[in-house]
């Protein structure tokens, strides 16, 4: 019998706003512990939470773009536990009436389909502290600079059936996110985070196993580690005849494997019930429509706009329309290249590993997709070759000029005079007698593959400035005469 | 002057009989005399008192004194006070010295009012009688072994005893109007969202309102003036006009129309208390009010929701007083949880563990919809009887309380002959309407209050209506012997 792998995911998107949730505090990463909690943050006695309407304009925002029932009467409740990084005792969260009702996301599996997972809801709700263990030998330290931050929880049907299909989802609700600029979408910072309720049955099988819950994964490679860690964790406990025992694990990403953390017994009652400081949030159609008229782009709308205006293929088309900056980025720089399938190869290949190389935002590039058309116009004009072209690129990317200028500086104009190139050509068949003689002798059908040795010669020679083309056509000629004479 | 009511000391102030800072000077030394006895201030603040009024006696000199101006009140310890401990009658908060203020506090302060201190009260306003305050009981000035009656039972006492001539209040289930009636004075509990709720701490949020008590209706409105608003910082606030309530006081009581709930006048009530509030009635009768017979028929069901709604609210409210960041905690914790549980069990008292653990029940799945669902579906019935009385007539009257003021040490071992005494005020928080209760007699000695109710809102036609009764008769102006 086969095994099959159930995974359902929540994923805490933080929203953008400048504010939290519920006071004036700002958001900002990375500030001293504890400066930016205010009055309300910290729970004084008396203090009362005020909604920020930014965070419902997010929530709405991404209801939109998921096309999901807008929860046009939502109301907030308190999700009551003790915690010392949780200053009310309670979180407040949206439990009966949320936000964002039933919508859904297209994947792309590897096999070039799409799958339609669902989104069973998302909901708003204010973001925990954090405890500090380590700085504070034998005690805790509290920072409540989060505290209050606000968090979209999504939360998706158990359609996912692999690893790979959780991680496909999850890059989609993370490029929809970003796109509708609601969330950074920083994982490392914890703005964009996963929690993964993973269960295995036989195949065909209608009714659930038990399901275990990963919590706080921050990263796209660690979901996928975990997950699969985890069905595998599954399937062998229940092969040796054992039973999955329902509980919450936390991914140890140095040692790659999950481990318990709490089970279902130990399990807090959290005795909602609807926030008394809070009204409902009521919300119209006028308000929705508004909203509706300021949505961006969204990812599989410029995918297939990719498809059809720059004929780019379906996987080039993905990966150039996940990402608002990106496909700006790509756009910019296939318009002034006028070259798409060349402003693509290049985005995709040396710009992304220049950028992941070096841990940099393809917005913080120091080659601007201006400066990448430029070169790129160079190469389709000849001035250049693509090989010199990867040069100029590492000179543009260290900050030396545009590509006109490396080009001048280093002298790296391609050399397209036919009597020069001649001359380096009868040089190369001069020096190389031996392997001239295995041409002639040759088979006429089994020349073209030994033309490539004089070719790297050549460009050898010149440096890789020779235009490649006139190398080719010359050396064929003059060898081919030699063969035949 | 002491004896002067906040309208006659606004009068002596302007007229400059006496400075605020002399004003002042006096109650101080008032209070330092006579509070002993009644234990109604938790914490008296001399030195900010006497920097207000001098203040104030500047702003008068200047030509910029407001109504409020120079006039001495006290805050019940509920209200966050900057600078000043506010302890909410509770050894958590006992070292709490509060980094901000109440919207309450603020607005009291913009208007150049003096604070004398903070009153005593039922621990985080969860009692009937003062007596669960960490600070001793507040005592009956009437009868200092009598009980003040609560949880507003310091600010009741301290105007009855004449130590402040006026003080903020708050009522969840009749916390105003029940200690005003016990001392003989004045209490109004506002429209729920009339008063802003920041920085006053909660207890149930869905039925705290925060309102004045002082001897008569006329120092109410000086002071409601004041207190009410609309406050961005409180979401359930309401963002409505603020009249000056002071206007109407004088308008004619022909035509008003008023109801006698049936429900209001069994026989479980003391016999002298009903005597009482019949005979106010004819007064106002007398004052040109016609009067007719009415029913709210869910009465009997407002104590056993109550009892429910405002523990579970209580439960999650006072889950932040965990001995992480302020307030009390224990010595010595060996982990977190010894901390939480010795925190908290040794920072809260009887009748405050009584109600989290109530309101925990309550919520706690499984149990949910058998009670706090259907506590909530009660509230809406109880509401409705009132809005359903209140499109026939403008006021509803009744007792305020079942009985006198009763004995320290009488009840509390009995919490639920305790919780009876809210029975005529506890479903007017239910319904979120307004009520006052104001002097009527006295049964043995100790005094009698009438309850007056009307739809939301309705502020300026109960203090009408009360001042109109108080201008007919005296009862507001008996002090207890000093």
């Amino acid at each position: 019998m086969e095994w099959e792998a159930v995974i359902g995911l929540e994923i805490h998107a933080q929203l953008a706003t400048k504010s939290k949730i519920f006071s004036g505090a700002s958001t900002a990463f990375g500030a001293e512990p504890n400066t930016q909690a205010c009055a309300v943050d910290l729970a004084l006695p008396g203090t009362l939470p005020v909604f920020n309407a930014e965070a419902l304009r997010m929530a709405v925002l991404f209801g939109l773009a998921i096309d999901a029932e807008i929860g046009y009467t939502s109301v907030f409740d308190r999700k009551n536990y003790f915690y010392p990084d949780l200053p009310k005792g309670y979180q407040t969260s949206q439990l009966f009436h949320p936000i964002v009702g039933i919508g859904h996301v297209d994947i792309e599996l590897e096999d070039g389909t799409t799958k339609r997972v669902g989104v069973t809801r998302a909901h708003l709700e204010e973001d925990a502290g954090k405890s500090l263990h380590e700085e504070f030998p034998s005690m805790t330290g509290i920072d409540l600079n989060r505290a209050g931050t606000p968090l979209l929880e999504i939360v998706s049907e158990p359609d996912m059936r692999s690893a790979e299909e959780a991680v496909a989802y999850v890059k989609k609700i993370h490029s929809i996110v970003t796109n509708l600029g609601i969330c950074d979408g920083n994982m490392s910072e914890g703005s964009f985070r996963c929690d993964c309720n993973v269960s295995v049955r036989y195949k065909g099988e209608e009714k659930f196993g038990n399901r275990t819950e990963t919590k706080n994964i921050n990263s796209f490679r660690f979901i996928e580690k975990a997950i699969k860690g985890e069905i595998e964790r599954q399937i062998d406990l229940l092969e040796d005849g054992g039973t999955i025992t329902q509980e919450t694990r936390l991914y140890d990403a140095n040692k790659d494997e999950t481990r318990s953390m709490r089970s279902k017994e130990e399990a807090n009652d959290y005795r909602y019930f609807p926030c008394p400081d809070l009204l409902p949030i009521v919300i119209d159609d006028e308000y929705v429509e508004k909203l509706r008229s300021t949505l961006p782009e969204l990812p599989d709308a410029r995918k297939a706009r990719f498809i059809e205006q720059y004929q780019l293929s379906e996987y080039d088309a993905m990966v150039l329309s996940a990402y608002r900056d990106l496909s700006h980025y790509f756009e910019t720089t296939a318009n002034i290249a006028d070259d798409a399938k060349l402003a693509a190869n290049w985005v995709m290949g040396e710009l992304s590993k220049h950028l992941n190389q070096n841990d940099t935002d393809i917005t913080a590039s120091p080659v601007t997709a201006e400066m990448l058309g430029g070169l790129l116009l160079r190469i389709k004009d000849n001035t250049i070759t693509g090989k010199i072209a990867k040069q100029v690129f590492e000179a543009m990317w260290a900050g030396e000029g545009s590509a006109d200028e490396v080009i001048e500086a280093k002298g790296l104009k391609q050399v397209t005079d036919t009597g020069a190139i001649e001359a380096m050509v009868d040089e190369v068949i001069a020096a190389n007698q031996p392997q001239v003689d295995q041409y002639v002798s040759a088979e006429p059908d089994k020349r073209g593959k030994m033309i490539g040795f004089f070719m790297g010669k050549v460009m050898q020679a010149s440096q890789g400035k020779a235009n490649p083309g006139q190398v080719q056509g010359l050396l064929k000629q003059k060898l081919d005469a030699l063969a035949n004479s | 002057m002491l004896e002067k009511t906040l309208a006659g000391l606004a009068q002596g102030l302007a007229a400059g009989e006496f400075s605020s800072v002399e004003l002042t000077q006096s109650y101080l030394d008032r209070i330092k005399a006579e509070d002993g006895a009644l234990n109604s201030f938790i914490t008296v603040t001399e030195e900010q008192a006497l920097s207000q009024a001098q203040a104030a006696d500047q702003r008068r000199a200047a030509g910029e004194a407001g109504p409020f101006t120079g006039l001495p009140i006290a805050h019940k310890d509920i209200f966050c006070t900057e600078g000043v401990r506010t302890s909410c009658g509770s050894r958590m908060l006992d070292n709490f010295i509060s980094p901000y203020n109440a919207t309450v506090i603020e607005n009291f302060n913009r208007a150049g009012a003096v604070s004398l201190g903070k009153t005593n009260m039922d621990e985080f306003a969860m009692g009937s009688s003062n007596e669960s305050s960490f600070y001793g009981p507040a005592r009956n000035p009437w009868n200092t072994e009598c009980v003040p009656g609560g949880s507003s039972g310091g600010s009741a006492a301290a105007i009855a005893g004449g130590l402040v001539p006026g003080a903020t209040g708050t009522d969840t289930g009749g916390s105003i109007r029940q200690p005003a009636a016990l001392c003989g004075i004045t209490g109004l509990k506002p429209t729920y969202g009339r008063v802003s709720r920041y920085g006053m701490i909660a207890y149930a949020s869905s039925l705290d309102q925060g309102g004045p008590m002082a001897r008569t209706a006329e120092d109410n409105a000086i002071m409601l003036n004041v207190m009410a608003g609309f406050d961005p910082k409180d979401s359930t606030s309401i963002d409505k006009a603020v009249p000056d309530y002071t206007l109407t006081l004088n308008d004619s009581l022909k035509g008003l129309k008023i109801g006698l709930p049936k429900e209001y006048f069994s026989d479980e009530i003391d016999p002298q208390i009903t005597a009482q509030v019949q005979a106010a009635i004819k007064e106002f009768e007398a004052l040109g009010a016609t009067v007719k017979e009415v029913s709210l028929p869910n009465s009997h069901l407002a104590i056993p929701a109550y009892y429910i709604i405002a523990p579970a609210e209580a439960s999650s409210n006072l889950s932040r007083f965990d001995g992480v960041r302020y307030g009390y905690r224990c010595n010595d914790p060996v982990d977190l949880e010894d901390m939480y549980k010795r925190s908290r069990g040794e920072g809260f008292g009887e009748e405050v563990k009584r109600r989290i653990m109530v309101g925990t029940y309550a919520l706690s799945e499984g149990f949910y919809d058998a009670y706090y669902k259907k506590a909530l579906q009660i509230r809406r019935l109880i509401q409705q009887d009132f809005v359903n009385v209140l499109a026939e007539v403008d006021i509803i009257m009744g007792p305020t309380t079942p009985h006198p003021a009763f004995k320290l040490g009488e009840k509390t071992s009995d919490p639920v002959a305790m919780y009876m005494e809210d029975i005529f005020t506890i479903s007017l928080n239910l319904a979120g309407m307004p009520g006052m209760s104001i002097p009527c007699g006295f049964a043995n000695g100790l005094p009698v209050g009438l309850q007056l109710i009307g739809n939301y809102f309705a502020e300026e036609r109960l203090l009408n209506a009360a001042h109109q009764f108080q201008q007919a008769t005296d009862w507001h102006r008996q002090t207890p012997a000093r």
